[in-house]
């Protein structure tokens, strides 16, 4: 009996010995094979930001050699398929700028005073169904901003270019599509982005700081943008370098509203931007033409990856002060 | 007769259901140290932040009777309460430097306040962290971010913060408890100092701490001044059995 037991003891003791020991190496096998799905997953992601850039490189510079970095940079003359062709890109670059800065300059102030409606000043319930508004903002598709600016922004604009223009003989009349038009577009399409990091950094400013401020007898005003913004700035920071990428990099919405000849970027001249240079000719382009408007991508892509630099300057600056 | 800086008149306050202070009637004197003991959660904080209307920040709060400042009803309808704080000042139990450098902390109240000349600043400036005992500490960086100071010179940095406006009362709130030893005397020392010019109440669960620098004790319990009165009798002849029970360790 007791021998019985006794065997019987070992035996389960075995068994469970051997289950365990398969479980241990099953859960091995599952931490492997996890592990090795990871690394895939995030070398897909390094391999495809490396093969593109490469990609970018290899097609982008051979026209520089074939035309010349200067004449493309810095002439302002694009004439692709004239006889004598001419591939200055200048006023397009200068137009992508302006019309980046010109939305930075419109969107950012209101998206900014939105955040601070949202996260400091608005109830709760009020806060939650703008910022539900905002999200949807933020989802909308590109082309639909752009056909809504083409069709209700231009005439607007029209009207006021004809109003302002009226005795000025030389000026080449858009109607309405204009550098205006599209930084208005670009500024309402940065606005979800800058608004909801804003708000995310707003609201992650401790509520120490405003109690210290108020205890000094500062006002709620005073306390916001003395104390609260500038501890969120950071924050802000991101949020508008986040914005600058988002317009520099639209491409859609701006080819519908902004004319799209090459022009100096004046705001009611029909201009044409990084991007919508080659959503309007990469179609049709060949040779030579061609391997400029690859050059054109490789620009807006160090543009953007100059963008991607300095958020990641700015992220790190912010870890440091966190320590 | 000593002076009276602040008196409070059948003090009640409501958080919501919370009975937080239950008819609190004291009397503060001026120019002495006031320390406010009592177990977590008894209505320290609260009743201190009742003496600069800190708690109109918090939503459902609902205050009955009255707070009495040089005899003034703060409570009264139309009283300036950015001009009442500015009278009476208060320092967290976190020392909370505002990120910006040393000089800005200090300059904040008086910009709020509008003094815009650098000349009156810069003397604001230096008065106030000589008064904060931490002068000789931080004068060579003035202009470098408070955030790199260490705890105890933070909290010394935000009592000078709190006299750049020329405060009346300072309250504290714990001001020393997230502070190691060596900084903790400093602070309870430049306690003792303030009291020559201010009004000071100091929130402690740290019974010594209210021996050493305090010239009156009110015992909380529970949102009820249990016991109130000169620290050397508090401590040696306690009259509630509460407060002696509190004073010898029995709770809390
Ligand atoms: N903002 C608030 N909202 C609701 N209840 C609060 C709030 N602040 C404090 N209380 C409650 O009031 C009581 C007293 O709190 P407090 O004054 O912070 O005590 P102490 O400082 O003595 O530890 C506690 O029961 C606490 O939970
Ligand atoms: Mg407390």
């Amino acid at each position: 009996m007791q021998y019985i037991s006794a065997e019987r003891y070992g035996n389960s003791y075995r068994n469970a010995e051997k289950k365990r020991y398969r479980d241990r190496s099953r859960a091995e096998l599952v931490e492997t094979v996890a592990e090795t799905v990871f690394t895939f997953c995030a070398f897909c992601s390094v391999l495809a930001v490396a093969s593109i850039t490469l990609y970018m490189v290899v097609n982008g510079t051979p026209a520089v050699f074939r035309v010349g970095l200067k004449d493309i940079l810095f002439s302002s003359t694009w004439k692709p398929v004239a006889k004598e062709p001419s591939f200055g890109i200048f006023y397009v670059v200068l137009s992508s700028i302006a019309g980046t800065a010109m939305a930075v300059i419109l969107g950012v102030p209101v998206a900014l005073l939105t955040a601070v409606f949202l996260a400091e000043v608005a109830p709760k319930k009020l806060a939650a169904t703008v910022g539900a508004a905002v999200e949807l903002l933020a989802g909308i598709p590109s082309v639909i901003y752009g056909m809504i600016g083409m069709m209700v922004l231009n005439p607007v604009m029209y009207r006021l270019e004809q109003r302002i223009f009226a005795r000025t003989p030389g000026h080449q009349f858009t109607g309405g599509a204009n550098l205006l038009s599209a930084a208005l577009v670009l500024a309402v399409m940065i606005m979800p982005t800058v608004i909801s990091i804003s708000e995310t950094a707003i609201r992650a400013v401790p509520a120490h700081l405003r109690a210290s401020s108020y205890a000094l007898g500062a006002s709620r005003v005073q306390t916001i943008f003395r104390v609260v913004l500038p501890a969120a700035k950071p924050g802000i920071a991101t949020a508008v370098v986040l914005g600058v990428g988002r317009a520099l990099g639209e491409a859609m919405a701006v080819s519908l509203v902004s004319g799209g000849s090459v022009n100096v970027p004046l705001p009611f001249r029909s201009v044409r931007f990084l991007t919508t240079a080659l959503v309007s000719e990469m179609g049709y382009a060949g040779g030579l033409h061609r391997q400029v408007l690859f050059t054109v991508g490789l620009v807006l892509f160090v543009f953007i990856m100059l963008i991607n630099l300095s958020l990641n300057r700015i992220l790190k600056e912010r870890e440091r002060q966190d320590d | 007769m000593d002076d009276i800086k602040i008196r409070t008149d059948h003090l009640n306050l409501y958080y919501g259901r919370t009975h937080a202070l239950k008819n609190v009637s004291v009397k503060i004197r001026a120019q002495a140290v006031t320390a406010l003991i009592g177990p977590s959660g008894c209505g320290k904080s609260t009743f201190l932040k009742t003496l600069n209307r800190m708690n109109d920040l918090s939503g459902n709060v609902r205050i009955e009777g009255g707070v009495y400042l040089d005899g003034k009803d703060i409570y009264a309808p139309g009283v300036d309460v950015a001009k009442l704080r500015r009278k009476v000042g208060m320092v967290f139990q976190e020392p909370n430097p505002f990120p910006m450098s040393i000089y800005d902390n200090v300059a904040y109240g008086p910009r709020v306040h509008g003094i815009k000349d650098h000349g009156t600043l810069e003397k604001i400036v230096e008065e106030s962290l000589r008064g904060a005992s931490i002068w000789d500490e931080v004068k060579g960086r003035l202009r470098k971010s408070a955030l790199g100071l260490s705890g105890g010179q933070k909290q010394r940095l935000c009592i000078a913060r709190a006299m750049a406006v020329e405060p009346e009362v300072l309250l504290m709130d714990e001001p020393t408890s997230a502070l190691d030893p060596a900084s903790t005397v400093k602070v309870e020392e430049l306690m003792k100092e303030l009291k020559k010019k201010y009004t000071v109440v100091v929130v402690t669960h740290n019974m010594q701490q209210a021996a050493r620098v305090s010239d009156d004790t009110f015992f909380f319990l529970m949102g009820e001044a249990v016991e109130t009165g000169s620290t050397y009798s508090l401590f040696s002849k306690p009259r509630d059995r509460r407060t002696f029970d509190y004073i010898n360790g029995r709770f809390g």
